[in-house]
């Protein structure tokens, strides 16, 4: 008769993904890339704010953008317009990326040359959350529309995030949003997160954010 | 919410391990659950049922969840209280200081195999 063995394990499900994570920002401190892990709800203008910062940032930088999406590609041929290589990754109907998925796709930008990767997420504030990508930054969009009250129905994203960007403000006037409430229920979970108002349409607040992403860049790759 | 996300995981995790152990058929996988981790078991044990079966090492393993309860403490009244019963507000002082003792594990605990 066969015994069986008894392993005992007691290691979280997150752990190896965890690892592997932070070797990769390891490597890529060491090549001096910066990677942005850009979060939000589908809808939230992620690609219109990356539209902007591009514009600004892409002569300063040598940028490399990557889309995650379950299926098709027009985000990364919106972004290819810029002049910026742009790649699509397919999750196949994952919810997330993990910092396999996220290595894999660095591999696949044909410029190695990169200084500043963007990773746009799946549009999800649930399981992104979970998921260390080895960004050097995990930054958030909230747009107007989708309420002040976000931070209490998503708090974990809300509480790894380095930057939080309140998108849209050029609608305030139309919807019930409470900038002062939205703050504060923003640091309920997070004490330190940098927060910058901005409008990607009418480019509101775009000089603030695209100042503190180089300051940010130039200290990574120092 | 990522069940099966999540499946791959402990899959890619436990067939590690039992390689490493020359185990060539696991019987059952024990993971620690806690109520708040955003993970709902019966989705999972439905992912894991289809997701096992294209594997060899797994393919008759059982998953075993054991459910951790959630508890939030009170940074202000030093209470202790369930979360699912009364979210992030401390039923005892109404105060919103407080943060999860317990209760968003997702652990491996053991597998059983030979």
């Amino acid at each position: 008769m066969e015994t069986v063995k008894i392993i005992e394990i007691k290691q979280s499900v997150y752990e190896s993904n965890d690892k592997e994570a932070e070797k990769l920002r390891n490597e890529l401190k060491e090549r001096g890339i910066f990677l942005l892990n850009l979060m939000s709800s589908p809808g939230s203008g992620k690609t219109t704010t990356l539209t902007q910062v591009i514009t600004k940032m892409k002569d300063k930088y040598r940028i490399g953008v990557m889309e995650a999406d379950i299926d098709s590609d027009v985000d990364a041929r919106t972004i290819a317009t810029l002049g910026v290589e742009s790649i699509q990754l397919h999750t196949g109907g994952m919810c997330h990326l993990d910092a396999d998925m996220t290595r894999q796709g660095l591999q696949e930008l044909t410029d190695k040359s990169i200084e500043f990767a963007i990773l746009e997420n799946v549009g999800n504030l649930v399981c992104p959350a979970e998921f260390d990508t080895g960004s050097s930054m995990n930054a958030m969009i909230l747009s107007v529309p989708e309420g002040d009250d976000k931070p209490l129905k998503y708090p974990l994203m809300f509480s790894i995030c380095d930057l939080i960007i309140i998108n849209k403000i050029d609608v305030m006037p139309y919807f019930d949003f409470d900038m002062d409430k939205c703050i504060e229920n923003v640091r309920m979970r997070n004490k330190n997160a940098k927060i910058i108002p901005i409008s990607a349409k009418t480019g509101e607040g775009i000089d603030e954010l695209t100042r503190y992403l180089s300051e940010k860049i130039d200290n990574w790759r120092e | 919410m990522h069940e099966l996300g999540v499946v791959f995981h402990i899959i890619d995790d436990v067939t590690k391990v039992g390689e490493e152990n020359s185990l060539t058929d696991i019987q059952s996988v024990t993971l620690q659950l806690g109520t708040v981790s955003t993970v709902i078991p019966s989705y999972l044990k439905d992912c894991w049922e289809w997701a096992v079966k294209k594997t060899e090492l797994l393919k008759n393993a059982e998953l075993i969840i054991e459910p951790i309860e959630a508890i939030t403490f009170c940074e202000d009244c030093k209470s202790e209280y369930d979360t699912i019963k009364y979210g992030r507000t401390c039923p005892n002082c109404g105060s919103g200081h407080t943060y999860l003792v317990q209760g968003n594990e997702f652990m491996i605990k053991e597998i059983a195999g030979s």
